[in-house]
């Protein structure tokens, strides 16, 4: 078994004695630069490790430049690999929730939408409208809270300072929101198989609201710090273009492929969720650089907060979870009374419900991009595999050639615009 | 996603134009799944993609799964778009374990082979199949990361190696009968057995 | 304000003698040891490192913003480089890629440094025990505070640190098992280590006289059982 690892390495051209493995990596990209530049020219190859003040999380890039010129970047990711995949097929389906929402730890709730619109599809059950509304809602403010955190961040790269504290200021109140009606700032497990875990408590409606109306204008005090700020346009102006065509091949999604002319987005042409009933436009870019990524995430926020507010006017009563007791664990009210309630309870919290043999791609649409969970159902209470198709590890791959012929300042522009977020690439 | 009788006149046409191809089709839970023979996956997306009225251009995902106890045991699934008409179309194409003691009775032939390597050392059998990477530029990393976790290879692909695991990492994590590691859960019964683990 | 002003302009003067003087030493002079006041320094003026692994970035993250704010205890000076800095707070997932890395960091940052192992992941390993993550930092590195939660709250993050202050000034906090005297997994207090305290011998001995439950037998006959 041992004698296996050098098979592999060996295959791909790195030396299995060398000490650093990684470092072979690291040599192979330098000479493969050069060869590709054609340059006599000394190339550097230096290593932006996966501690950097600038990276978003621990991504590791290794970077070939000639002088300031990038010639490659070359990711390596794997820094924050948590096996939550193989966690998840060791768990009954609803203990799946906590793990999967760790994924991508700013968009929780997409992702424990993904994985409960899935389970639902496989079983065929239908989710209350009242609980799809909610989920509407707290993905949409999922979606703003991911945006203002990727703009704070992005802005500290570039050296706009004081978006960071504006823009968790806003944070602050959503996740005041989350606290309020799930009791949780993050990772909140609202989201179950059938629908939601609670409803609201009173009081919820009136602060989406009093939010809403006052979301808008902070967005305007964003755009009046950087929308005509001289040094944000010089840097991200013109700054990182990929042909629209490429984007595509790559495989890339989200506000990426929205920046770059492509009017794709899952939440117009899918119908996981009744975003059909809501007045709301898909902000599209024209050339495809750093400032139109820019933007298009930030008419993102301003329209996220158009959903919320036509949701939570017309959130329609109802149960908030689905009805079918074989799934859903019954009303904590009735367990005194019905012996059946307390025995259904009962399964389902020691062994789970069980879900036909089949499996099923559930994608939807994250802050990133398209967000799919394919599961394997093998008829038992666990599910056989669960895969996640992550935005940010396909995104990712564009990361390359949105750098290559640039600068290493615009490299760090690039790589805030990417908005990876690690723990969804290395789940 | 193509309707019932509509997947069936793909998998015709396909197995029309390279015959053998599709093996099965299945459609349940609004998913249209093609079941490909593993040997002529490329050609089968290479149809899907380029006849005009089924331009699924889009690749959406490639993923693996391990199907243990049941063979053939790994299932390497594509999942296509078609953009303009919001089409999706998944193709599994299932590879048999040739490293197991009794090679599969299934459709898809084994083509393990000794990784001989330039040591020589030992022989590392593997389930193949061909990389769609030129066909689909965006299956990169996820090629990539099927092969760190399942072991599965694919042959053409540009730089195959680990992504997620450590580069010297031995085993592929995801397979069902890799375990799942950890240590266990001290209580009062059974902490003896890790002495004064509270300093 | 002015009986100090004159008082001052007499000891300039070499006025103030006796009784005086020594008032006057003990108003505006303050004495302490060395170590303490170093201590003192060190803890309100931590500098720590801007190190994210996972989601408890982002509410270490929220810590040092305006609502949390941790600047007010003298720790505004995030500092990317690790010779520069002097805790380092494991905020996220330790996954054994990035274990060697992480050592490194510590070993790069100079002394005296502390670590804050944040969240249930870095500390133990959390939810996910598999393959993959390493099952408590401080299996590889010391940690100094440990703040549950999953993400900790940022006051929860702001708590630890404050105990780590304290830490540093010399009186830090006891952990409950020196505080009850408890060994292990035991939650029983023990009045001196290596003797049972008295409520666990009582205990003992009613668990002790406790019949042996057999199926079909009722529970009436073993009746008069405390529980």
């Amino acid at each position: 078994m041992a004698d296996e690892i050098k098979i592999p390495m060996a295959e791909s051209g790195i030396d299995a004695g060398a000490e650093d493995p990684s470092l072979a990596v690291v040599e192979r990209t330098a000479a493969e630069a050069a060869e590709r530049a054609g340059t006599d020219e000394q190339v550097m190859t230096i290593n932006m490790g996966p501690h950097h003040p600038a990276t978003h999380g621990v991504l590791r890039l290794v970077v070939s430049l000639e002088g300031e010129r990038v010639l490659d970047v070359r990711p390596i990711v794997g820094y924050v690999h948590t096996g939550i995949e193989k966690s998840c097929e060791d768990k009954s389906y609803w203990k799946v929730i906590p793990f999967v929402e760790r994924m991508d730890y700013l968009s929780y709730f997409f992702q424990m939408e993904a994985f409960c619109g899935c389970v639902e599809r496989l079983l065929e059950l239908e989710v209350p409208d009242r609980a799809r509304y909610l989920r509407v809602i707290h993905m949409e403010l999922n979606r703003i809270h991911s945006h203002l955190v990727w703009l704070g961040t992005t802005a500290l790269d570039l050296g706009a300072i004081s978006m960071f504290w504006y823009c968790f200021r806003e944070r602050d109140r959503i996740l005041d929101l989350f606290e309020m009606s799930t009791g949780q700032r993050m990772h909140t497990r609202y989201f179950q198989v059938g629908g939601v875990f609670e409803d609201i408590p009173a009081g919820f409606a009136g602060k989406v609201r009093d939010f809403c109306e006052e979301m808008p204008e902070r967005v305007d005090q964003y755009e009046a710090l950087l929308d005509r700020n001289e040094i944000f346009l010089h840097r991200t102006k013109g700054v990182g273009i990929v042909p629209r065509e490429r984007v595509l091949e790559l495989g890339v999604t989200g506000p990426l492929l929205r920046a770059a002319g492509e009017p794709w987005d899952l939440r117009k042409v899918s119908d996981y969720l009744p975003y059909g009933d809501f007045d709301f436009q898909i902000p599209v870019g024209t050339v495809g650089d750093g400032y139109d990524r820019y933007r298009v995430r930030l008419q993102e926020i301003r329209e996220s907060v158009r959903i919320i507010a036509q949701a939570i006017d017309g959130l329609p009563e109802g149960p908030f979870i689905a009805d079918d007791r074989k799934v859903v664990l019954p009303p904590r009210d009735e367990l005194g009374t019905s012996m059946e309630a307390l025995i259904h309870h009962f399964k389902l919290v020691t062994e789970g419900f069980r879900v036909p043999p089949s499996e099923l791609y559930n994608p939807i649409e994250s802050p990133r991009g398209e967000l799919g969970c394919f599961v394997v159902a093998d008829g038992s209470a666990k599910p056989a595999r669960v895969h996640f198709r992550d935005p940010s590890f396909v995104n990712l791959q564009l990361l390359p050639e949105m750098c290559r012929g640039g600068l290493i300042a615009d490299l760090i522009q690039n790589l805030g615009m990417l908005d990876p977020i690690l723990g969804g690439i290395d789940r | 996603m193509p309707d019932a009788p509509g997947l069936e006149l793909i998998a015709q046409e396909i197995n029309a134009a390279h015959d053998g191809t599709v093996i099965e089709t299945a459609h349940e839970r609004g998913t249209a799944t093609l079941i490909v023979d593993s040997e002529r996956v490329l050609e089968a997306l290479r149809w899907l993609r380029d006849t005009p009225e089924h331009e699924y251009r889009f690749l959406a995902s490639v993923h693996a799964a391990d199907y243990l106890p049941g063979e053939p045991r790994f299932g390497v699934h594509y999942e296509l778009l078609n953009m303009p008409r919001v089409e999706r179309v998944s193709v599994k194409a299932l590879l048999a374990d040739p490293a197991s003691p009794s090679p599969a009775t299934s459709s898809a032939s084994p083509a393990g082979v000794s990784g001989g390597g330039s040591n020589g050392v030992g022989t590392l059998v593997l389930p193949e199949i061909d990389s769609c990477v030129e066909l689909f530029p965006t299956a990169d990393y996820q090629e990539r990361e099927a092969y760190d976790f399942f072991g599965i290879r694919f042959r053409g692909h540009p730089d195959l190696r680990r992504i997620l695991m450590p580069e010297d990492y031995v085993g592929w994590p995801l397979r069902r009968d890799f375990p799942i590691g950890g240590e266990p859960v001290l209580f009062t019964h059974n902490e003896a057995e890790t002495p004064h683990w509270y300093e | 304000m002015r009986e100090r002003q004159l008082r001052a302009r007499d000891l300039l003067r070499g006025d103030l003698e006796g009784v005086e003087l020594e008032e006057y030493v003990e108003q505006s002079v303050l004495t302490t040891r060395l170590e303490s006041m170093q201590a003192w320094a060190r803890a309100n003026s931590i500098m720590p490192l801007t190190f994210g692994l996972a989601c408890c970035a982002i509410e270490f993250m929220s810590m040092v913003t305006a609502r949390h704010d941790l600047a007010r205890f003298g720790a505004e000076a995030l500092r990317a480089s690790p010779r520069q800095a002097d805790m380092l707070v494991l905020s996220g997932r330790l996954s054994i890629k990035m274990a060697p890395v992480v050592r490194r960091l510590y070993d790069q940052m100079l002394e005296p440094k502390w670590v804050i192992s944040m969240g249930a992941c870095s500390s133990s390993g959390g939810m996910f025990a598999n393959y993959a993550v390493v099952q408590g930092a401080d299996k590889m590195m010391p940690i100094d505070i440990h703040v549950p939660g999953c993400p900790p709250r940022p006051e929860a993050l702001l708590h630890g640190f404050n105990k780590l202050q304290k830490k540093i000034r010399g009186n830090p906090d006891l952990g409950w098992r020196q505080r009850y005297n408890a060994i292990g997994t035991e939650e029983w207090a023990r009045v001196e280590p290596g003797s049972p305290s008295a409520e666990a011998l009582a205990a003992a001995k009613r668990f002790s006289e406790l019949e042996p439950y057999e199926p079909g037998v009722s529970s009436s006959t073993a009746a008069g059982e405390q529980d």
